[in-house]
């Protein structure tokens, strides 16, 4: 269909004529938000939301998500064993929670896995204060489906990697120069309001996100 | 696309008599109208937000063939494969070569307007290719074998007892319920099975970014990212307009589009492919194609006024706030783009005779354009496409079927009004006979060449004295 590309864009070079400049507006600066400020505001829009949001420590981070676990009947956790996360995860499991899965295989030979296992845990890349969200970039160690696919999604937050907003985070790093083969952002479980507009939260995505927000 | 002239008066009356789907429409729109307003209270914010967004657009528009070249030699390099169709014909045998290629028979859909442009799930059925739809309204409408009448809420025409009903009837062994989350819940049920066995994804774009070679989706449910994710093949169909210059120029547009569509801060998902699977990679399609379709949008961009049309990023408000759609609903417009952004997009891709009757569909009331995230000017764009369908002066930009409304009588008929207009003594004398003469006319016939325009309207009652006589007894001077 090389001809069809000729002809798009000979029409488009044909017609062109210049064209006015407008001048832009610059966005309005917002007063930067300090760290408790954001974790503030992340939780709030993230649990309006209803995703549910932990504000915990990276020092005992592993004894509010047994917690959570605990309070679940789970048929087991996927995980993702080489993440930093997941190395202190298989250190010290304990034998009365759901047992840990791991997604090493490509998903041709683990699919059906992915598809019945009720959680899974990953990092993230970041957070949005403004609109309160979690950005995630997977990666080799972490891949697509383990944020999608599970009913339960359990994302680990720095707070120290909030950003005020979408804006400032792909400024400040350069998204531009790097983008990953995905990125995401993530404002609470997957929900829908196709039936006359009413609310419901649990769609295709999964059906609760829990945040473990980790100051430092 | 349907080739049929849309009988428009028959649509209306029947969508109007239909009381489920006024009273469905009506409280639907109202919220999402409500929501709206809410996320975008204060109004010069949202005008200078408007504003970025409408100079962004216009920006990424004015060097469309640049971008799109751009676009394509990044995505290219990012190990993409680009497709360029002039025609909907065209961008289905794209789609269908790709299917048949990997001998798939099971493709899965997040939404997508243009696919809907394309007839694309018509087109793969008929060839023995199951095109599911994943979004919850649209599998709703596909089971009901219906189409859109929202761009947002596609299924927002029914109401709760007629999906319940739906399911009911359509799916196997479900039993009748009218609880939202249960119906939910079987959607859930049926779809998780083949998402699992989806042998190709096809998605719409949101936004693809010229810089990076980034294709952006926007979505709640979480199936827009089953299908870009879960199959071996994903296909991304965009319209050639909804190219960005730069990264940069995402985050104010998504925050238009969420907060006009649905009043959202964001979506649950916000979804940025660059690049198929790469090695070491353990999820993801192997293989993404970007196909683009032209369909009328480079000659509707080579006319600046009509240009401005393309700056449309979908959000759909502009038929909430229309006084037209919010009683119609988008099946009466009889094409896949309804409302006021139907009404000056499908003419120009359909051509006047067809769908020029859409520019008519409306009160000019401007609603629409004052809640455009990017300021589209939409009444100026209906008067201009009602204007062509009679025009007698035809220029390369002119729209499909320029003049073809125009006639003898109807040119005569306001070349007179227009002389009485400019020439006062002459202007003088027809008011002052209409005023005698007045009551004495009798009521207009019904029939002719005038029955179209007396059946739907009364004669006016002239008055004696005109208001131009009155204001100079008055001693008003007359200038």
């Amino acid at each position: 269909m090389s001809e069809a590309r000729a002809n798009i864009l000979n029409r488009l070079r044909h017609s062109a004529r210049p064209q006015p400049t407008i001048t832009e507006p610059e966005a309005a600066p917002a007063p930067p938000l300090s760290q408790a400020d954001k974790v503030a505001q992340l939780k709030q829009r993230m649990e309006a939301m209803h995703a549910e949001v932990i504000i915990t420590n990276s020092g005992d981070w592993t004894t509010a998500l047994k917690a959570v676990l605990r309070q679940r009947s789970l048929n087991g956790l996927l995980y993702a064993p080489h993440s930093p996360i997941g190395v202190m995860l298989s250190e010290g499991w304990d034998s009365d929670l759901p047992p840990l899965v791991a997604y090493e295989q490509s998903v041709e030979d683990c699919k059906e896995r992915l598809f019945t296992i009720d959680a899974g845990i990953t990092s993230t890349q970041g957070g949005l204060a403004d609109v309160g969200a979690l950005i995630l970039w997977p990666t080799p160690d972490e891949p697509r489906l383990m944020s999608l696919a599970p009913a339960v999604h359990i994302a680990v937050l720095e707070a120290s990697k909030i950003h005020d907003s979408l804006a400032s985070a792909m400024r400040t790093e350069r998204w531009a120069e790097r983008m990953p083969t995905n990125a995401l952002l993530i404002s609470g479980p997957s929900k829908t309001a196709d039936i006359e507009l009413v609310l419901t939260f649990g769609v295709h995505g999964p059906k609760e996100l829990i945040v473990l927000v980790l100051n430092d | 696309m349907t080739e049929t002239v849309v009988d428009f008066p028959k649509n209306f009356k029947k969508a109007l008599g239909d009381g489920q789907l006024r009273h469905n429409l009506r409280a639907a729109m109202d919220t999402l109208g409500m929501r709206r307003r809410t996320l975008f209270s204060d109004l010069d914010v949202f005008e200078k937000l408007r504003e970025r967004g409408d100079a962004i657009r216009q920006r990424a528009l004015r060097q469309l063939p640049e971008l799109l070249e751009r676009l394509e030699q990044k995505c290219t390099e990012n190990g993409m494969q680009v497709h360029w169709a002039e025609t909907p014909a065209e961008a289905n045998a794209i789609c269908l070569e790709i299917i048949q290629k990997h001998n798939a028979t099971r493709v899965i859909k997040g939404k997508s307007m243009v696919s809907e442009e394309m007839h694309l799930n018509h087109f793969l059925d008929e060839r023995g290719i199951e095109a599911l739809e994943t979004d919850l309204g649209e599998y709703i409408i596909q089971l009901d074998h219906e189409t859109p009448s929202h761009i947002i809420v596609p299924a927002i025409h029914k109401n709760r007892d007629q999906i319940a009903q739906l399911f009911h009837d359509k799916i196997p062994n479900t039993p009748y319920t009218e609880v939202v989350e249960e119906l939910n819940a079987i959607a859930r049920q049926v779809l998780r099975e083949k998402f699992f066995a989806g042998e190709v994804g096809v998605s719409g774009v949101n936004f693809a970014v010229a810089e990076t070679g980034t294709l952006c989706l926007v979505e709640n449910e979480g199936n827009g990212r089953m299908c870009t994710t879960a199959p071996p093949v994903h296909i991304a169909i965009m319209g050639i307009e909804k190219v960005l210059e730069r990264l940069e120029d995402v985050p104010p547009l998504l925050r238009l589009l969420t907060g006009s569509a649905t009043g959202q801060l964001i979506t649950t998902y916000f979804n940025m492919i660059s690049s198929p699977r790469k090695p070491g990679e353990k999820d993801g399609p192997k293989e993404v194609h970007l196909v683009l379709l032209d369909n009328g949008r480079s000659k509707i961009w080579a006319d600046p006024e009509l240009r401005h049309t393309l700056k449309c990023i979908r959000c759909g408000t502009c038929l909430n706030h229309c006084p037209v759609y919010t009683r119609l609903g988008g099946h009466a417009y009889g094409y896949v783009y309804p409302g006021p952004i139907g009404s000056i997009l499908t003419p120009q891709i359909e051509g006047l005779k067809n769908a020029g009757a859409m520019a008519t569909a409306s009160t000019f009331c401007g609603a629409c354009e004052e809640v455009c995230p990017v300021k589209i000017p939409i009444t100026d764009i209906l008067r201009r496409l009602r204007t062509e369908s009679y025009d007698q002066d035809e220029t390369p930009n002119s729209v499909k079927d320029h003049g073809h409304k125009l006639n003898a009588t109807e040119s005569l008929t306001w070349k007179g009004w227009a002389f009485s207009n400019a020439t006062p003594w002459f202007n003088a004398l027809n008011a002052k006979l209409l005023g005698l003469a007045g009551p004495l006319l009798p009521k207009l016939p019904a029939v002719g060449i005038v029955k179209k325009w007396s059946q739907s309207r009364a004669l006016p009652t002239f008055a004696a004295k005109s208001l131009h006589v009155l204001a100079k007894e008055k001693g008003i001077r007359d200038e």
